[in-house]
């Protein structure tokens, strides 16, 4: 029920913050698309966990905070490989494990590896990951080791203790 | 108080263009590494530049020449989408690429892998 | 200024579509045309604030998803040869002697 809440919410949001006209047959026509986008959630079964996650807002908002600051630290040697004379780069493909549990998890921690420019998951397998780096001595193991450790914090953390009480 | 937003209003175009214009141009760095780099795989960081950088450099300069709040809200939706979705866009590329059996580069020299190594 | 951003866009644009003539693989057009949905997005906007109407960004909000969508589509289709079938479904196919395998 808190998952629908939650979604009806967002989508209401962003109805009014697309539309700017507030008058009662918009608002209306906003109601009904905001139902029928709810049926049509119900009937895919999307809307779980994974399909509305606001539960978890804050600290997924703290994440992205410093998940920015490393994606635009990171911008700085592609850019500077894109512009060199000579190609500097030295691509290769590692494989780094996750602590990770959920799919929530795993899809926060192989998007925010592909969105950092640099690295690109490839395959996800159980608790492997196939990554495709642009430079091999900025992608050891250890230096995904912060960024696992925060999405595990931002969508698992506690989730122990949910379930168990 | 009221000076300091007077200089805020004087400045705020001048802030918002060159944002603009640095993420112009962060987009045409990424356009010519994915002319330049010598495979699939490193042109898809060459474009992820692009997605990231080049974009909220330039919704964050539009949203300084924006003249209401609505606007800033349809700009904050238009980088909300871009992020949630240039990932899941560039994974799939690669997963596509990786299973239809397309080999990457590897090392300094950038010759292709082997089969071998990959399995590795 | 912000007319010579929507220039500079104009060019990095050019640059892509370059690189999806070009591109040896599929895969190379596909993120071609991508990362060039994604400037395109840009260009719209720059050009509602050139034009003064910034109403225009709806329009970028629109391609932005489609942009998204496209992308998945076509690499479904030229994965599984079809719309149909569902992704959760069926395993990834392996390149049989009989089927021919992907053209990459």
């Amino acid at each position: 029920m808190g998952y629908f809440l939650g979604l009806i919410f967002v989508l209401s949001a962003l109805w009014l913050g697309l539309s700017g006209i507030y008058e009662p047959l918009l608002l209306t026509l906003g109601g009904i698309s905001v139902v029928i986008a709810i049926l049509l959630a119900a009937r895919l079964e999307t809307v779980d966990r994974e399909g509305s996650p606001y539960g978890r807002t804050i600290p997924i908002l703290a994440y992205w905070c410093w998940l920015l600051v490393e994606i635009f630290k990171a911008n700085w040697p592609v850019i500077k490989a894109c512009l060199g004379a000579d190609l500097k780069i030295n691509p290769a493909l590692v494989k780094v494990k996750t602590r990770c549990e959920s799919n929530l998890a795993k899809t926060i921690f192989a998007n925010s590896i592909t969105l950092t420019p640099g690295t690109v998951t490839v395959e996800v397998e159980g608790d492997m990951m196939l990554i495709h780096a642009l430079f091999e001595e900025a992608a050891t193991p250890e230096s995904f080791e912060e960024m696992d450790l925060r999405s595990y914090r931002a969508a698992d953390g506690k989730r122990k203790e949910e379930l168990a009480a | 108080m009221s000076e300091l937003i007077d200089i805020f209003m004087i400045v705020k175009p001048w802030i918002g263009g060159i944002l603009s214009l640095a993420g112009a141009l962060l987009c045409l760095i990424g356009s010519v590494g994915v002319l330049r780099f010598p495979d699939f795989f490193t042109r898809l960081h060459a474009a992820s530049i692009t997605d990231t950088g080049g974009v909220t450099l330039a919704l964050v300069g539009m949203a300084f020449l924006a003249p209401t709040w609505l606007i800033v809200f349809k700009l904050a939706a238009i980088w909300l989408f871009i992020f949630l979705t240039s990932p899941t866009g560039s994974h799939a590329l690669a997963n596509a690429a990786h299973t239809a059996g397309l080999q990457p580069v590897i090392g300094r020299d950038l010759k292709r892998a082997d089969t071998t190594e990959e399995e590795a | 200024m912000i007319e010579t951003a929507a220039v500079a866009i104009v060019i990095a644009i050019a640059l892509t579509l370059i690189r999806a003539l070009l591109g040896p693989t599929l895969y190379d057009r596909v993120l071609a045309v991508n990362s060039l949905g994604t400037k395109v997005v840009i260009f719209i906007g720059f050009l509602g604030f050139v034009l003064g109407r910034p109403d225009w960004l709806d329009i970028a909000v629109l391609y932005a998803l489609i942009n998204f969508v496209s992308t998945i589509a076509i690499l479904k289709f030229f994965r599984y040869r079809s719309f149909q079938v569902p992704l959760h479904r069926r395993p990834v196919p392996k390149v049989t002697a009989g089927q021919g395998g992907d053209d990459v």
